[in-house]
């Protein structure tokens, strides 16, 4: 469990970083919280020939709040969004969430831009971010971009980052008014990854009409597995039991790609899909109901 | 001068906090990996990726030509020194028409590999990372073979072959029976027959494993730093193997995280590497294992498959069992029967059974080496019978409480003749014990009566399932054949003892400092320890078996009443009073009733090795005595485990709401070392039933090795244990101890799955397999119901 040879940087400033990226490209790597690549790397499995360490690079962390969301840095740690006072007022649903990434020795170390590049379908940010809608802005010495979650998130481990670049921050923008929110999954163990999940958010009327809802799974599919049709059988309904029972039914049934491993079987992780999804749209009516 | 008086002992029994934890926790212990020498070279293993397979080629030349690296060695290399590893434990002599095909592990394979991370060959650099890189590079082409991953498919006709000399994978085969099982069965109202599913996990000592060798070509001595829990045996072993004298090899089992067994597999591949590397070279050489290897590496256990039936008459009551059962082996063998054995020893429980028949058969497989394992062999036992019974209360009608109480073994029956022959290579007898009171104390810990009567319905009108489980169970402990200790009063007034076993946790420089303190009336912290170095003590076996407290446990006792003898007798002259009339406390001998008379432990020692004059004709210096102990068979622990816990029937996500432990291992040393003993048999028992298992595919490839995949049980799955304790004096040796390291694991998949059935009560299924996960059990509780 020893990694194979490579050559290591660590620039302290982005324009340096994205120099030595541009120069080395798909032979590079960057090494965020290493809570991802520094395994692989000992199993062998990833081989970079050249690490480029982000973490001497000032100005990278950081939560705040903005007109209509937050701005997350992309060395932002998951122990800093768990215990931001920020993060729990504009996007509560992540907030709440990070305690149940992995356990606080991960937490510390692991941050939101490298969980999101990384692209794991059972991460939860990239599904929370899926979900509420964030963009991220990506860097590299031709420019920048923003890339909506939307977009970002391509397939396993994979996302709409070029070689030659870094994602530099993410916007996650507030819900509104008389929203709710939810995230339920179920793990072996309380830091294990999640055999599936899903998160949902609903906004109501004031006759506690459904306005918008959107369900996004995790750990059922190559990716953040948006369940369009079944969100979009919500709007303009009152969220009964059997309304949220038709929404999950569908999109556990029609909208997610569950697979088989040691862990679960794709049945099992389809029935878990649809027991959490009906889980989640209720909390996530509650809670929309319990606002002014 | 009373020796063990057990109604008023100072020391034993109390809840004395570790000697040795200062040390642990302030990162002072010296563990093998903290052995750094001066030039020393790393090895890395280069092991193969197939479970069968048929080496055609091996070219190592690209690694020989690494800068950076020492030697490569392959068996051809090592020639006339790669052969096998001796056999440890032979079947009973006593057993008639046992077969036993003994084959056993090497140092590097030459022509076949028969499981995934056999070692192939050796590489030796100036660092691991170089080894590790080298390794990489060296070309290998196998022919792979048809694969034997099922231990029920690889004892059938068209099996290939794990041994391609033998004509079938049959590694052993035994039958034991008492009384007349055919009769029993006729005569029965009830016959039920299931089949149960064992699956495999691993011990995952938080240490993996590790060897540095040292060798010192000027005095031709080799010295060796093991994680091994029998460091006396590798001593003997290598020294035979590397023709040296045992008194030129010194083997050192420091501090070690953790044995549960694998760790006493002498002699792993690398056990016999590296010691012959560092003569081979003249230099140190040091082998750490990591985390992977230790998946593929380091011996597992638990996959038997068990055919049961057992004989019952309408009111409960049992008339007699058969059960025959395959053990997987893996690819070799070089431990023996013990953990078959042990099942079959235990498929009785604490019952009063009288008719008895009990085939194994063993089989080789193309998986990693099979041997103790926590346990041993006992959870599948005590799992058989307990399935069984609780399989019988539903048919019967019975409360599984009461069916269980009408067949245990009575409190007046001991000592019991249990009969069977079990590790120790005897009849088993039950030296002692008080089931039901464990039962008892157990019940009424958990509030069982409440539970059922008003917690439980209360639970279920909310539509909760939450479910209570009540089993006992024994545990055979203490076997032979001896071990041994040495004490003396050093002149600084400090007890020094030492004694040939390992030691991984077990907390035994308090413990056994307690057995010392007690007789030779010093503090607890005034006894220093020393385990497991051979140049300390030179016999012994090792810590496994449960058997430290019991067996080191009593030869240290037995040297310190010997040193206790000889203080009193020295100071009597001394102090020109008669032995009768002395007292021993805090480390002063003095005359009862004349304080002023009165000399300490350090001034006695000095007068015992003096400089000048002459030590009387017929008496030895020193104030020292080493002592053995050698029991014919081992005591028998017993106790009994409940739980409470509920489960969300949509997701099959546990939680334990209540745990309880009653535990009765004869005379307590001391309750919170044992608690500790208690608490990490539970987390492997919970791991057994609902976490742990290895996941191998049709060719015997293991899919989860490494610790993100392969579920250890952690702190968050642990619940709070109610630990109780009753204390049944085993008659079987002073102390009155029996061993309890391995109680903890033994009843709890049992447990585990009676809590299950009873918590999800509205559906109709059965548990037959262990260990489960929420998939398994949701497709078992599915398919029963739709059958
Ligand atoms: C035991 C354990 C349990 C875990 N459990 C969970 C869990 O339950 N849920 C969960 O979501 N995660 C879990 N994780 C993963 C953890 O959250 C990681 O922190 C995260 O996946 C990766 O973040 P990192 O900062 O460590 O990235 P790194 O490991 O440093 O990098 C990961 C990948 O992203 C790339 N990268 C990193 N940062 C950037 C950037 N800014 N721009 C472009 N590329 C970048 C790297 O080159 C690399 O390919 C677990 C990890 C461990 C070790």
């Amino acid at each position: 469990m020893k990694p194979a040879p490579f050559e290591y940087h660590a620039p302290t400033t982005l324009d340096d970083a994205l120099s030595l990226l541009t120069e080395h490209g798909y032979d590079a790597k960057v090494l965020a919280g290493g809570q991802s690549l520094v395994p692989m790397m000992n199993f062998r499995i990833a081989q970079p020939a050249v690490l480029i360490d982000i973490n001497n690079i000032p100005d990278l962390a950081y939560i705040n709040a903005e007109e209509g969301g937050v701005r997350v840095g992309a060395m932002t740690r998951h122990h800093q969004s768990e215990i931001s006072p920020i993060m729990a007022q504009h996007a509560p649903l992540i907030y709440s969430t990070m305690p149940k990434i992995a356990y606080p020795q991960v937490r510390t170390r692991g941050t939101f831009g490298g969980s999101l590049s990384h692209a794991d379908p059972a991460a939860e940010l990239p599904t929370l971010t899926t979900t509420l809608d964030a963009k991220f802005r990506l860097v590299s010495q031709r420019g920048e971009r923003w890339v909506p979650a939307s977009e970002f998130f391509l397939g396993l481990y994979t996302t709409a980052l070029e070689p030659d670049e870094i994602l530099a921050e993410g916007f996650v923008p507030e819900l509104p008014p008389r929203s709710g929110w939810s995230l339920q999954e179920v793990n072996r163990r309380k830091h294990d990854f999640a055999l599936a999940g899903v998160a949902a958010t609903v906004t109501l009327d004031e006759n506690d009409v459904c306005q918008n809802a959107r369900l996004v799974f995790l750990s059922v599919g190559d990716r953040p597995m948006y369940a369009e049709r079944a969100s979009t059988l919500l709007q303009g309904q009152a969220l009964t039991s059997e309304a949220i029972r038709a929404a999950a039914e569908l999109a556990s049934s029609e909208e997610i790609d569950p697979g088989d491993d040691i862990h679960a079987t794709a049945d099992f992780r389809r029935h878990l899909a649809n027991v959490l999804c009906k889980r989640a749209l209720e909390q996530a009516r509650q809670r929309a109901q319990g606002q002014k | 001068m009373a020796t063990l008086d057990h109604n008023d002992k100072k020391v034993i029994g109390k809840r004395v906090v570790r000697n040795e934890d200062p040390r642990l926790l302030t990162g002072q212990a010296q563990y093998v990996d903290d052995v750094d020498l001066p030039g020393m070279a790393h090895a890395a293993m280069f092991r193969s990726e197939y479970a069968h397979a048929r080496i055609l080629s091996l070219d190592v030349s690209k690694a020989r030509a690494y800068p950076g690296v020492l030697a490569v060695f392959t068996a051809d290399d090592m020639g006339a020194d790669c052969y096998p590893g001796p056999p440890l434990v032979s079947p009973p002599p006593t057993v008639k028409d046992v077969v036993f095909n003994s084959r056993r592990q090497v140092p590097l394979v030459k022509e076949k590999v028969r499981h995934a991370g056999e070692v192939i060959a050796v590489v030796v650099a100036e660092t691991r990372y170089i080894a590790e890189d080298a390794a990489d590079l060296i070309d290998i082409e196998y022919e792979p073979l048809p694969v034997v991953a099922d231990i029920e498919q690889a004892l059938e006709a068209d099996s290939p072959l794990v041994h391609d000399d033998l004509d079938s994978n049959l590694a052993a085969q035994l039958i034991q029976t008492k009384g007349d099982y055919e009769a029993a069965r006729k005569s029965a109202d009830v016959l039920i027959r299931r089949r149960f599913t064992i699956e495999r996990g691993t011990a995952a000592a938080m240490e993996n494993r590790g060897i540095v060798a040292q060798w010192d070509a000027k005095s031709e001595s080799l010295t060796v730093w093991d994680t091994t829990q029998a460091p006396i045996p590798i001593r003997n072993g290598l020294a035979a193997r590397l023709g040296l004298s045992e008194s030129k090899v010194r083997v050192i089992a420091p501090f070690i995280g953790g044995g549960f067994g694998p760790k006493i597999m002498m002699f792993y591949s690398e056990e016999m590497l590296v010691p012959w590397l560092a003569i081979k070279l003249n230099r140190p050489v040091k082998w750490i294992e990591d985390r992977r290897e230790n998946f593929y590496a380091t011996t597992q256990e638990r996959g038997q498959v068990h055919d049961v039936e057992m004989a019952f008459t309408r009111d409960g009551k049992i008339l007699g069992i058969k059960d025959d059962f395959i053990h997987d082996t893996g690819a070799y063998d070089p431990y023996g029967l013990t953990t078959p054995l042990n099942t079959q020893s235990h498929v009785m429980g604490g019952y009063d059974i009288k008719n008895f028949t009990s085939e194994f058969k063993v089989a080789f497989t193309n998986k990693t080496i099979v041997t103790p394992m926590r346990g041993a062999g006992r959870p599948h036992g005590v799992y058989v019978i307990e399935r069984m019974m609780d399989i019988a209360a539903k048919e019967l009608g019975i409360d599984r409480v009461e069916i269980r109480r009408r067949n245990l073994i009575q409190p007046d029956a001991f000592p019991y003749e249990h009969g069977i022959i079990d590790q120790a290579f005897a009849p088993l007898i039950f030296d002692s014990g008080n089931y039901q009171a464990a039962l008892d104390e157990t019940l009424k810990a958990i509030g069982y009566e409440k539970f059922v009567k008003e917690e439980q319905p209360r639970y279920r009108a909310e539509g909760r399932r939450v479910g209570i489980g009540v089993l006992p169970f024994i545990e055979t402990t203490g076997v032979g054949p001896y071990e041994g200790a040495r004490v003396t009063v050093e002149a600084n007034g400090k007890i020094a003892v030492a004694t040939g076993v390992g030691t991984q946790g077990q907390g035994h420089f308090t413990s056994f400092a307690q057995i010392v303190a007690e007789q030779v009336g010093v503090d607890v912290t005034d006894v220093r320890i020393t385990t497991g170095d051979s140049a300390h003590f030179n016999w012994g076996t090792g810590t496994f078996a449960s058997r430290g407290a019991v067996v080191a446990g009593n030869a240290m006792h037995a040297a310190a009443v010997m040193v206790r003898k000889k203080i009193f007798k020295l100071a009597s002259k001394v102090l020109n009073a008669p032995e009768e009339e002395l007292e021993l406390e805090n480390g002063v001998v003095r005359v009862a009733d004349i304080p002023q008379s009165s000399i300490s432990l350090k001034d006695l020692a000095v007068l015992a090795n003096p400089l000048r004059g002459a030590v009387e004709p017929g008496t030895e210096p020193g104030l020292e005595a080493t002592a053995y102990y050698g029991p014919q068979y081992g005591p028998t622990a017993f106790g009994v485990h409940a739980m409470i816990a509920e489960i969300d029937p949509e997701t099959m996500m546990i939680k334990i709401l209540r745990y309880v432990v009653t535990e009765d291992c004869g005379t307590i040393l001391n309750p919170l070392i044992l608690e500790g003993q208690v608490h990490g048999g539970v987390a492997l028992g919970l791991g057994n039933a609902y976490y742990e298992k290895l996941h191998f595919d049709e060719n015997a490839q293991l899919l989860n090795a490494s610790f993100m995949d392969y579920l250890l049980v952690g702190s968050t799955e642990m619940p709070r244990i109610d630990v109780r304790h009753l204390e049944t004096r085993s008659p079987l040796n002073e102390l009155g101890t029996k061993g309890a390291g391995e109680a903890g694991a033994i009843p709890v998949p049992a447990l585990f799955a009676q809590t299950m059935e009873d918590a999800l009560y509205d559906y109709n299924f059965e548990i037959r397999e262990t260990p489960l996960n929420p998939n398994r059990l949701f497709e078992i509780v599915r398919e029963e119901k739709t059958t």
